[in-house]
């Protein structure tokens, strides 16, 4: 039987087609449609986080070019090793989902908690370049360019701490074995938003190494 | 058509499910209604007691020293007192009145059921986005209350009065801590709200219903979900970044060299106040088309259904709704034309200005152009929409003047800029959300309110408030300063007292006036006549379902659209409107 | 219909003040005020046509199509008529936007001239100060541990610097008729701004910054400068006056405050 995201090839054939919801014809069933409300309610969702980092990297930029008080601080090398952690976060997800397209429950399980708990590690980790950066007494009010770099990576953890309870609800849910196909969509918008925070750390290192 | 499938949306039962942590999008919108209806009279009692205070300025209050024994010590409302009124009264009309009502009262109860959908998209993240705005409102209201009272740097909280701490005035201490904290809640809100009317209006139309058969409403209602998005997304960044300068010591906008109160400040090192007007102007620019935007989609809903005729340039109408959106992100140095930004902006800020009143016009002509050749019927509903017609053109005008950085030479920061935006937010929108109330009163609540209160209620508004702001244009020529608390220090104001009496004597009658419309609106709740499902004979989708409606709007069964939302007057059409389901054996254009 | 002449009223009642300039504009005192006020009447004629048009077309459709039994007329727009008031619109809109250009220009892109009379403006909470270079042209140098308001030195006048030995501080503007004039405007706590009607000009201080602001003032008398930007509970009585005086009565002036020093 062939497998897709939106059916459980363990739950036989999906129910009966709604024509009602959906665009005119689209959406295959009622299901569908919700699938893409949620896709479309993440989009949106990462629209507004873009503009947050938007807004503070204008903010940056225009506070670099203001006064000579710009003092670019020496960032703790742990951040390479969390970017590393981060990464990998993301590829476990993503071998986890690839695991449970071919129905591989057992495995799923095993990537995503793997998945998960890198996530915890990175958020670790940034503690650690925090705790760092104080011994080395670079404080929030220290300079503006320390100001920003914990105001950019503290967002960046306040978000992914929402993307952290979303991947461990979902790890809850497949380790109790009630990761059911509709809760397939969680699965895939869990891990996508998660890529998003990695594309937004990434562009973090870009910043503060390159302007920061 | 096969059976529904198993949306697994059942009934909600039990009191607290019903009526309180509801997920139901009708008693949400409901709640928000009811939360804007509080804000506005505290807000008008706020303007009260200023615009008192105003012509008043030494007068001795036996009752404000009970509220305000700092205050008002004495009985005497001190300048800071007056400022902080003023700050409050800004910012409860803006947030808690002009950004909920329209947009999550109104569209929260009817988007769903204009575009056919039982529900919102996410009817948790609803409940929580109320429940967020009823903290954020919460956390505001404290501000009264803690010690030094609310902050008095103006709605626009402008840095380094706002960023500095209780140095720079009273109020300037917790009490602007827990403004920026509410604002940072309320963006919290509105998010989770943008989320849920975007995606609804993307993903849940019904069949048939193509974006470009929506009523207005639900055009407005998107546009205005998007910009509340991006422009609060960029309010929350900036408030964290006052809250560290305000708590922590950064300098994102606190300069060097300050010194407030005989105190030097050292510890700030170049931080600029005009990062703050920036950022926040980039918010609050979109946050006026916010404000009025659904008030237009209602006016043109209900210039249609009330002139039994179609929306003249439904498509212009709706481009015209989608630049002001996308231009609204582009014109926000017009509120900095004097603030020392650098003046080749200004002028490209101007020419943007400019251009975003060209759709603002286009609506005013359709609008006419769809009265034109119509039959039009003066239910109170309509006499609201025909209003804000009248205060949109007054209200828009002025903004010809403001919008060029020559004229506002003279003109920021005086009574022509404070009667430009109330005749706009205070009034047009406030007549978009009376006119929204009495057509979907009936939908809503079950019963018809009364029409000749609702009449008088109109034109003693209508009048009282042309009365109250117009004169202030009149002032701004004088070049009477604005947020001045008392203007007896300054001598070529002295002619103008009388003008600001006058401005107060209105105010307290269109206040009064407003117990017309409270009256109107409970006693119809409880005692008016039944309403029947469609009382004004309208198109779209809401008028189609049962008064009130069942929890799931359409019963289990998805309606199919075939007529577009203002199919009036059809040659040949059996009535003199088709509902947007009727079958498609009907003439029609669609 | 009663909306119909109650809209009319308030129509005719609001232009008949912008026409009878019952509460208007003091006179300017110089060219650029003269411009300014042209440039003001074109704007007004602009829009105070299409605020009465707008109106009065109202008022009648209210009237003439208000339900009578016949049926309405049916019609989904007219794109001609689209494209004519679109057009109309955009070109006047931005034709007055580009007229008034040059008004902008002259304050802001222009350079003050080289003879333009320097003086230092101090906003502060809650009072103005201006500071006069004196006969050797140079601003002494200023540090905020020197300020010390009580004793008539707000800007932090260090006293060891010879160049301010003459340096005139004055609480209110004083100015020569006729002289091109540079105010180089500074704030030491909050958002203040300079605005004096008669010259038509208005401008933000802000503190961290150095803004200048030039102009001319082409008829003596005394003028009011009210502070124009929120800043405090004294915002109200942060007010000052700028005297316009021949320029024999300037130099006079600025002898008297020298020999008080």
């Amino acid at each position: 039987m062939a497998g897709s995201l939106t059916h459980d090839i363990l739950q036989g054939p999906p129910p009966p087609v709604d024509p009602g919801w959906g665009d005119d014809g689209g959406g295959s069933d009622g299901r569908g449609s919700s699938r893409r409300a949620s896709f479309t309610g993440l989009y949106v969702l990462l629209a507004a986080s873009t503009m947050v980092f938007a807004a503070l990297t204008s903010a940056l930029v225009v506070r670099r070019g203001l006064s000579d008080d710009w003092a670019s601080i020496a960032k703790p090398q742990i951040l390479w090793l969390n970017t590393a952690v981060l990464l990998a976060s993301s590829a476990a997800l993503e071998l986890a989902r690839r695991a449970l397209k071919s129905g591989a429950r057992g495995r799923f399980n095993i990537w995503w908690t793997a998945g998960t708990g890198l996530g915890i590690l990175f958020l670790a980790g940034q503690w650690v370049a925090w705790q760092q950066l104080r011994s080395a007494g670079v404080f929030i009010a220290s300079n503006p360019s320390s100001s920003f770099f914990y105001v950019l990576t503290a967002s960046h953890a306040f978000h992914l701490l929402g993307g952290l309870s979303a991947l461990i609800y979902v790890d809850v849910q497949a380790l109790r074995l009630s990761l059911g196909p509709a809760k397939r969509t969680r699965v895939d918008i869990s891990a996508v938003f998660w890529h998003f925070l990695d594309g937004i750390w990434l562009y973090l290192m870009l910043l503060f190494y390159v302007w920061g | 058509m096969s059976a529904p499938v198993a949306h697994a949306h059942h009934a909600p039962e039990g009191f607290i499910r019903k009526y309180i942590f509801s997920v139901d999008h009708k008693v949400i919108g409901i709640q928000y209604y009811f939360l804007g209806l509080f804000s506005v009279f505290v807000g008008l009692f706020l303007s009260l007691l200023m615009r008192y205070h105003m012509v008043n300025p030494s007068a001795k209050v036996a009752w404000f020293e009970k509220l305000w024994h700092t205050g008002a010590a004495g009985g005497i409302m001190t300048p800071e007192l007056y400022l902080s009124l003023m700050t409050m009264h800004g910012t409860i009309m803006v947030f808690f009145v002009l950004t909920t009502v329209p947009q999550s009262g109104f569209g929260n109860y009817f988007l769903p059921i204009q575009i056919g959908a039982e529900d919102m998209a996410f009817p948790v993240l609803n409940m929580m986005s109320f429940w967020t705005t009823l903290l954020s409102l919460v956390v505001m209201m404290a501000a009264f209350f803690v010690q030094g009272g609310a902050p008095l740097s103006g709605w626009t909280a402008y840095p380094p009065l706002s960023g500095a701490g209780v140095i720079t005035g009273p109020g300037e201490g917790l009490g602007q801590t827990l403004w920026v904290l509410s604002i940072a809640i309320f963006c919290g809100a509105s998010l989770m709200g943008a989320i849920n009317f975007i995606a609804t209006t993307v993903d849940l139309r019904c069949k048939g219903m193509r974006l470009m058969r929506m009523p207005l409403t639900c055009w407005t209602w998107l546009v205005t979900a998007i910009l509340g998005l991006l422009g609060f997304a960029v309010l929350l960044s900036a408030g964290v970044l006052l809250i560290l300068d305000r708590e922590v010591g950064t300098s994102f906008f606190l300069p060097t060299g300050m010194m407030i109160s005989d105190h030097i400040l050292t510890n700030h090192k170049g931080g600029s106040p005009l990062l703050w007007q920036h950022l926040f102007w980039f918010f609050g620019h979109p946050e006026v088309y916010i404000a009025i935007l659904p008030g237009m989609g209602v006016t043109s809903h209900l210039l249609s259904t009330f002139s039994r005729k179609p929306i003249f340039g439904y498509k212009a109408m709706v481009y015209a709704i989608l630049s002001i959106g996308f231009l609204g992100f582009l014109v926000w140095g017009h509120h900095m034309f004097m603030s020392g930004m650098n003046p080749y902006s200004a002028m490209a800020f101007s020419v943007m200005t400019m251009c975003i009143g060209v759709p603002s016009a286009i609506k005013t002509f359709n609008w006419i152009g769809t009265l034109w050749g119509s039959k039009i019927h003066f239910d109170t509903a309509m006499m609201f929409a025909l209003g804000f017609v009248s205060l949109f053109v007054t209200g828009g005008i002025s903004g010809i003047f403001l919008g060029q950085p020559a004229l506002d030479l003279y003109f920021h920061d005086t009574y022509f800029v404070v009667g430009h935006f109330h005749m706009i937010m205070g009034v047009a929108a406030i007549f978009g959300m009376f006119a929204g109330t009495f057509y979907w009163f009936p939908k809503m609540f079950g019963k018809m309110m009364n029409e000749t209160l609702g009449k008088i209620h109109f034109y003693a508004t209508f009048i009282g408030v042309y009365c109250i702001f117009t004169p202030m244009h009149y002032l701004g020529i004088v070049g009477n300063p604005r947020r001045y608390s008392d203007f007896s220090n300054v001598d070529y104001l002295g002619p103008m007292i009388p003008i600001h009496q006058f401005m107060t004597y209105a105010a307290y009658f269109t206040a009064a006036v407003q117990l017309i419309f409270v009256v109107n609106l409970f006693w119809s709740m409880w005692k008016g006549p039944k309403a029947p499902m469609n009382p004004w004979n309208s198109t779209s989708l809401e008028w189609s379902i049962p008064t009130p409606p069942p929890f799931d709007n359409f019963g289990g069964v998805h309606p199919v659209v075939y007529h577009g939302p203002y199919e009036f007057s059809v040659p040949g059409a059996e009535k003199d409107y088709i509902m947007q389901n009727a079958p498609p054996t009907e003439s029609a254009h669609s | 219909m009663l909306l119909a002449p109650v809209i009319w009223v308030l129509t005719v009642v609001i232009c008949y003040f912008f026409v009878a300039k019952t509460w208007w504009f003091p006179p300017p005192i110089n060219q650029h005020g003269v411009a300014y006020d042209e440039q003001f009447f074109r704007t007004l004629v602009i829009t105070g046509v299409i605020f009465f048009l707008a109106q009065v077309v109202l008022g009648y459709v209210i009237v003439k199509f208000r339900d009578d039994g016949r049926r309405a007329g049916y019609s989904h727009g007219n794109n001609k008529m689209e494209t004519l008031w679109t057009s109309a619109t955009a070109v006047l809109f931005l034709g007055l936007v580009l007229m008034g250009t040059k008004i902008w220009a002259g304050v802001h892109f222009d350079e003050a001239p080289p003879d333009a009379i320097p003086i230092e403006v101090l906003g502060k909470q809650f009072a103005w100060s201006f500071r006069y270079p004196g006969a050797d042209g140079k601003f002494g140098r200023t540090d905020l541990k020197f300020v010390n308001d009580s004793a008539g030195n707000p800007f932090g006048i260090d006293d060891k610097d010879p160049a301010g030995k003459d340096d005139i501080v004055s609480a209110s503007l004083k100015i020569p008729v006729g002289k091109p004039i540079k105010l180089i405007m500074h704030s030491r706590d909050v958002i203040h701004n300079f605005f004096v009607r008669e010259l038509r000009v208005k401008q933000d201080i802000v503190p961290g910054m150095e803004i200048p602001l030039h102009f001319q003032a082409d008829q003596a008398g005394v003028y009011e400068v009210p502070c124009s930007e929120l800043c405090g509970l004294g915002h109200f009585q942060m007010r000052t006056t700028m005297t316009v005086m021949t320029e024999a009565e300037f130099e006079q002036w600025k002898q008297q405050q020298l020999a008080q020093k």
